[in-house]
């Protein structure tokens, strides 16, 4: 780490992994790191999470796979990606070399699938956590998102746990788009995650007035940036208030470093950001400086006492 | 370093100068030393709005031109459509305001080492960088022919002082407006029968890049195109701007146009799978 924190202790933790700041990137909206090497040095973040991999090489949706909404985007991309065999052969060990901490995420159609990808990792050293997307239609129960499900979600990550739990900790992804997100964060937690990362994107349409219909190849898309802030806000409060035990990697729509110090506040233990790269690929140090700057001016001593700072009671004070 | 995005630098850069040409604006950016990095072909991302923007992504335009020098070091030129939300902000920016930009990114054109005979053809505001590759390959001994298409006269973008580089330039209009009535693609057929063409460098809508492959296919014609997919990024990241594209074995990948493209060998492009799924990818 070549940042001076100036005495402050940026450092936060996902269970058992350690990171020197709580800034990372957010899976799928930083490739595999290279893209964003250009223009920031990799190891001066907290971690790279990677684009969710599955267990084989994909295509993913066709185009178009993009529509800008106000204050936001949707995507379709359907999980494009090399494979697992190949991304663990080739863009882990850059990143490693990098001096990159390195959250893996995945991503399966079945149950199994999701176990398989575990083994996988399991069996290269240097990975900090495994990030497990489980936002994906489960092909072996009618297409039906895995994370809307409380005992879908967690017979996925019971399949990952089974592997390599309490070897890395394990970061369950859940959707926004359920009723009762803390029932679905809870079941995942008993499966055996050690942490969450809320919000994945929240699904949306965009139809277009020139061919009047969905404008995207896969007609529904993952809505992110500010525009669904807010959501991952309210998740993060929801969560946290229920299960202030269990750590979470807040992400949804943060832009600046206002936009982190709010999903910390809220209970995030660490921040992925993920759209605003699109706008601006020197984000991610650019949002470590201003929540630095943030957590100083508020009085902070450590990130850690700013997590969750909204709970505090009446009593606790101003 | 890296080697993707390995010249590509975020800069703030000022507008020298924003003139209405036609129904496009032409705008002068200095970039200062980023000059002598940008390439024929190569374009740039620009952050559109002011920090209460509801438009959160940067906008791609090909670089049209580059010119060295001058007190102020170098400075890229811009030919812009007013056409979205995002365009029509860049070109209401006054001159001296600054704008932030990513540049330069994406493949450029191949630039062949000895003197071929190249035939440039352009699409509405696409013939903007064709300008610019007409003078290096000029400068390398090639013969320049130029084609110029748009569905009216005002949409021809056509500078004088880039005429000069080209040995010939044609004008095609489907109202007629201006030069022949009738599709840029029209004369190509012949062309390449007459053998006088080694290579086709084309920018313009996809329908008229895919038109043109079909002309050059199984024939010995070289066609470079500069495709254009709405992209979200500019650098790789968001895997929006894809393209079917055909290996040497023959599979398919998709391909970022931002990153091994915009400017790609259109025998490569499996152009009946654009917008649709490929086959699946087997082990």
């Amino acid at each position: 780490m070549k940042i001076d924190y100036e005495g402050f202790d940026f450092s936060t933790s996902l269970a058992d992994a350690s990171f020197p700041s709580p800034i990372f990137t957010a899976s799928g909206c930083a490739s595999s790191g290279k893209e964003l090497a250009q223009f920031f040095d990799l190891s001066e973040i907290g971690a790279v999470v990677t684009k969710s991999v599955m267990n084989k090489p994909r295509h993913g949706r066709p185009t178009p796979r993009m529509a800008e909404t106000p204050s936001g985007m949707l995507n379709s991309i359907g999980l494009q990606g090399p494979g697992i065999d190949y991304f663990l052969a080739n863009d882990v060990p850059w990143l490693l070399n990098k001096g990159s901490r390195v959250i893996v995420s995945i991503a399966g159609e079945t149950i199994d699938e999701y176990s398989v990808l575990a083994r996988k990792i399991r069996a290269v050293q240097g990975i900090s956590a495994i990030e497990v997307n489980i936002s994906c239609p489960n092909v072996e129960n009618r297409g039906m998102v895995f994370a809307c499900q409380t005992d879908t979600a967690a017979r996925a990550i019971d399949g990952v746990r089974k592997i390599i739990g309490g070897e890395i900790p394990i970061i369950a992804k859940l959707t926004p788009d359920v009723t009762d997100i803390t029932s679905i964060a809870s079941s995942v937690v008993d499966a055996g995650a050690d942490a969450l990362a809320l919000i994945n994107t929240v699904l949306g349409m965009v139809i277009n007035l020139d061919t009047m219909r969905p404008h995207l190849g896969g007609k529904t898309g993952g809505l992110s940036g500010p525009a669904i802030r807010p959501v991952a806000v309210r998740a993060i409060y929801q969560v946290h208030s229920a299960m202030p035990q269990v750590p979470i990697l807040g992400m949804g729509g943060v832009a600046s470093g206002r936009d982190a110090l709010e999903l910390i506040l809220a209970g995030a233990s660490g921040i992925s950001v993920g759209t605003a790269s699109f706008g601006d690929p020197s984000a991610i140090p650019r949002i470590q400086r201003e929540l630095h700057s943030l957590l100083l001016a508020r009085g902070f001593k450590s990130l850690r006492e700013a997590v969750g700072y909204a709970h505090r009671s009446i009593e606790e004070g101003s | 370093m890296s080697t993707i995005n390995k010249s590509a630098t975020q800069i703030s850069s000022t507008i020298l100068s924003n003139k209405r040409i036609g129904a496009y604006h032409q705008i002068l950016l200095s970039i200062g030393d980023l000059a002598s990095l940008c390439r024929p072909g190569n374009f740039v991302a620009i952050a559109v709005g002011d920090e209460s923007s509801k438009m959160i992504l940067r906008r791609a335009f090909a670089i049209s031109r580059i010119t060295h020098g001058s007190a102020s070091g170098g400075a890229m030129e811009l030919i812009v459509a007013p056409h979205g939300s995002g365009s029509r902000w860049i070109c209401a920016q006054p001159e001296g305001s600054d704008i932030d930009i990513v540049a330069p990114l994406g493949k450029a054109f191949g630039i062949p080492t000895s003197p071929v005979n190249a035939l440039l053809v352009g699409g509405g505001y696409g013939s903007a960088p064709l300008f610019g590759l007409a003078e290096v390959l000029k400068a390398r001994g090639c013969r320049v022919d130029m084609l110029l298409g748009a569905s009216t006269g005002s949409k021809i973008y056509a500078p004088l002082e880039g005429k000069r580089s080209a040995s010939t330039l044609k004008i095609y209009t489907e109202d007629g407006s201006m030069g022949e009535r009738g599709r840029v693609t029209a004369p190509i057929s012949a062309l390449i029968q007459r053998g006088t063409i080694d290579v086709i460098y084309s920018c313009g809508p996809m329908s008229m890049l895919r038109a043109i492959s079909d002309l050059t296919e199984g024939t010995d014609v070289v066609h470079q195109c500069a495709v254009e997919e709405s992209m979200a990024c500019g650098i790789g990241i968001c895997m929006t701007c894809v393209l079917p594209v055909k290996g040497e074995d023959g599979t398919i990948s998709m391909l970022r146009s931002c990153i091994d493209g915009p400017v790609m060998d259109s025998s490569t492009v499996a152009w009946d799978l654009v917008g649709k799924t490929p086959p699946a990818v087997t082990l």
